[in-house]
């Protein structure tokens, strides 16, 4: 039942990756809001390189120029990579002088935002309903009090 | 009752949620009744079972077991349309001081936490605060899926997003 999502959680075993599939996976609880941005980062994350990429700069930042000699390929073959992580908001890249440097992106910042926004709202709902049964239980105490003085 | 809810103001009835740290969650509120009320509401099961599923989470809570002293153990077992199988959380009260203080630890596996609830009174009103410490960065990350929301539940639904792909 769970075949593809335990196919996809195989094949990024560890490091970064993984930790983005955390996220992805927690993006799934809001999915009706971020269908559009999910499908931006399973498109990001269906790539061997891109996920590669990834997990490189969950160890340190790089330009495009390292990581397309690290991965055999073309500056252009590369930059149409980045781009793709960076629509995706797994990677964000910033031009200083003639180098484009690449690291992990915003999204890490806005699922923790979204977590803490989950907890709250469970959480506020929980209090709620302990704040009516302590309000009933004040109550009754105190009418057992006044019964009690008669 | 119509005047239910009189008396509680909304203000004071905020509930406040903090990541202290990579691994700590910390949620406070203030209630307007005295600790020791807050406590039976907390520690008692036929009380508990009352409040601690929100009715949105679409939850139930089949059985509450809560041996509710120092060294005590508690279970609890959920159910949800979603699973096959009911959820247990069980774990063992570490330290419990009527009116003041609960700590346990939860222990269905070794990335459970160890939560801390305190109840401090003053002027009628209980500062309740819950203080959850993970053994690891991702456990918290994963704490509410796993507790809320479900696992099978979000990869039954990444199935289908990733089937749809294919």
């Amino acid at each position: 039942m769970f075949g593809a999502a335990k196919e996809l959680r195989a094949i990024c075993a560890r490091g970064v990756v993984c930790l983005q599939i955390a996220h992805v996976r927690f993006t799934v609880n809001h999915m009706v809001h971020y269908q559009a941005r999910l499908d931006a980062t399973f498109a990001a994350l269906s790539d061997v390189t891109r996920r590669g990429v990834l997990e490189q700069l969950g160890g340190s930042d790089a330009s495009i120029t390292d990581l397309a000699q690290r991965f055999h390929m073309t500056l252009t073959g590369m930059k149409k990579h980045v781009s793709i992580l960076e629509q995706a908001g797994l990677v964000s890249t910033e031009k200083v002088g003639r180098v484009r440097t690449c690291k992990l992106g915003p999204r890490e910042l806005e699922e923790a935002a979204a977590w803490i926004e989950q907890h709250r709202q469970l959480w506020s709902a929980r209090f709620d309903a302990l704040d009516e049964l302590v309000e009933h239980l004040k109550r009754k105490e105190k009418a057992d009090a006044q019964r009690k003085r008669r | 009752m119509p005047n239910e809810r009189e008396g509680s103001s909304a203000v004071m009835n905020r509930t406040v949620v903090e990541r202290k740290s990579d691994r700590e969650l910390v949620v406070k509120r203030t209630f307007n009744a005295p600790a020791h009320i807050v406590f039976e509401a907390w520690s008692k099961p036929e009380l508990f079972k009352q409040w601690w599923v929100p009715k949105s989470v679409g939850m139930t809570l089949v059985s509450c077991d809560m041996d509710i002293r120092t060294g005590g153990a508690y279970r609890l077992v959920f159910s949800h349309p979603a699973f096959d199988q009911p959820m247990a959380f069980f774990g063992t009260y570490r330290e419990v001081t009527p009116h003041k203080r609960i700590v346990w630890a939860n222990e269905e596996s070794d990335e459970g936490a160890v939560t801390t609830v305190t109840f401090e009174e003053n002027d009628g009103k209980t500062l309740v605060t819950f203080h959850e410490l993970y053994p690891t960065t991702a456990a918290l990350e994963d704490a509410l899926a796993g507790s809320a929301e479900g696992l099978p539940e979000q990869f039954a639904q990444l199935d289908e997003l990733l089937a749809g792909r294919s």
